[in-house]
């Protein structure tokens, strides 16, 4: 499975809705996912790819890791899995 | 002062899903101790419990809930689910802001503790799930119950190892009776059904490999058990102008600490508890009919406990009837005395004491009526409820029939 179908499944699960309904323009808070929700998120992400997310959730809009949309957090992972590869 | 009843109850235990199973296991004098079922069980030496079997999760609690509730928690709101329920309350307004929760429990999360530790100790793991913290904490049980039902008065957990549910409830108690709100829920949880919370009270050298067999000569220490038991405290005016079903009154209570030992038990702590429960309840010591004990299993508990109920009740101790349910249920820790207070109100509701099952042997040192193996019916106006825990801290419930 490519990264973004992965990703896509991570969030629609944690969103409770179903992949088809994600778009790359879709964001976290667009499908209801709350901070809990987001840290969740992120954590099934590690799990899925072994990385380490670098993100603190009192400052998310200061995180190099750009959580805005699908798109953003798939281009995030794919650098990050470079360079932990 | 008001004074307070009871008028919801609702628990899950070995011996019992609900309210009424337990009542009738406690009649019939049915054993939920069996043999222990998780992960590295054959790697304990104590393979025994008072666990809950044919419980699954995953019917009571979607993913999301699952991925926030340890068992405690989990066993906490299906208790409190079913006495809130039975009590016909609805938390709306002003009843919703002065009801709040109490409850006890000594280890809370302690499955979770002990699966993430597992992770990254044992499996080298670096990483955990982002809400181990809220699913172990101690109030997470509570937290829950106030959520799930919109109590919004004051809630908190008390912590007091064996003797936690009963000062959580003496809390709500004081709350009630003191007119701060109508309304409280109490009791307690507790789940240490886990390879880490098992081996830890292995290490004390006090545990059965066989059976609990409280008072009897051949006892040889206690056997853990889980569970919850929860109840709706409400003040007694309160209850009779909407015709609720009340299930006996709480009249008084007291708590000591023995400051001597950090886990031997001693008689003059033991005996204040008891003997300013009862000028709490302003009653006669003679009036007092059954006495659901701490009766641990222990050689130290038993007979420190049944010294102090002679020196407090003097001649009228020989005529009290004194059981222990852990003989049945198992040591349910900081949740013992709520599903213990079951025991209580089948004495006081419905005639009937709880027997002391497992008893094969008269103990001179525990020279009680201790209802041996077959519970038995009786009239009891007053019943108590011991509570004695590791710290010597000590916290006993009177309780009167209505």
């Amino acid at each position: 499975m490519d990264i973004r179908s992965k990703v896509i499944e991570i969030i629609a699960d944690h969103a409770i809705v179903e992949p088809s309904d994600l778009s790359d323009e879709s964001t976290l808070e667009s499908l209801g996912i709350d901070s809990l929700g987001l840290v969740e998120s992120i954590f099934a992400i590690e799990e899925a790819f072994n990385i380490q997310i670098p993100f603190n959730a009192n400052q998310p809009n200061e995180s190099p890791f750009d959580i805005s949309s699908v798109a953003t957090i798939v281009r995030g992972i794919e650098k990050l899995i470079q360079e932990q590869a | 002062m008001k004074r307070v009843v009871i008028t919801g109850a609702g628990t899950i235990n070995s011996i019992g899903q609900d309210f009424s199973q337990t009542i009738n296991s406690l009649r019939e004098g049915r054993c939920g101790i069996s043999a222990l079922k998780f992960k590295d069980v054959e790697r304990l030496s104590i393979k025994i419990g008072g666990q809950i079997h044919n419980f699954e999760p995953d019917r009571h609690f979607n993913r999301q809930q699952l991925s926030l509730y340890d068992r405690y928690t989990q066993l906490t709101l299906i208790a409190a689910d079913e006495a809130i329920t039975q009590s016909g309350l609805t938390f709306n307004g002003e009843l919703a802001a002065s009801t709040g929760v109490v409850l006890g429990t000594a280890g809370g999360g302690v499955s979770t503790s002990d699966d993430n530790y597992r992770a990254v100790y044992e499996e080298g793991k670096n990483r955990v799930h982002p809400f181990v913290v809220p699913k172990l904490m101690n109030n997470a049980a509570a937290s829950h119950l106030s959520m799930k039902f919109n109590l919004k008065g004051p809630t908190f957990t008390v912590s007091s190892a064996c003797a936690s549910s009963n000062h959580a409830m003496a809390q709500a108690f004081q709350i009630v009776r003191s007119a701060q709100s109508p309304v409280m829920v109490t009791g307690g949880s507790e789940s240490m059904m886990c390879f880490g919370g098992i081996k830890a009270w292995e290490g004390l050298r006090v545990m059965s490999k066989d059976a609990c067999r409280p008072f009897s000569l051949n006892r040889n220490g206690m056997v853990q058990g889980e569970g919850a038991a929860i109840f709706v405290f409400e003040e007694l005016e309160h209850a009779k102008r909407r015709g609720a079903n009340i299930f006996c009154e709480v009249k008084g209570f007291a708590m000591s600490s023995d400051a001597a030992d950090i886990v031997n038990p001693s008689k003059h702590g033991a005996a204040r508890a008891i003997s300013q429960a009862l000028k709490d309840a302003q009653v006669n010591l003679e009036d007092v009919g059954y006495i659901n004990a701490h009766g641990t299993g222990t050689a130290a508990n038993d007979k420190t406990e049944c010294a102090a109920v002679a020196d407090v009740f003097g001649h009228h101790a020989d005529k009290i009837m004194i059981s222990s349910t852990k003989s049945m249920h198992g040591h349910i820790i900081g949740g013992t005395g709520a599903v213990e207070l079951i025991a209580c109100i089948l004495a006081l509701k419905d005639g009937v004491i709880s027997p002391t099952i497992g008893y094969v042997e008269h103990d001179p040192e525990c020279a009680l009526d201790v209802v041996p193996n077959e519970a038995r019916d009786a009239k009891v106006k007053l019943a108590i409820s011991n509570a004695f825990a590791f710290g010597g801290l000590n916290a006993v419930l009177v309780l009167q029939k209505v």
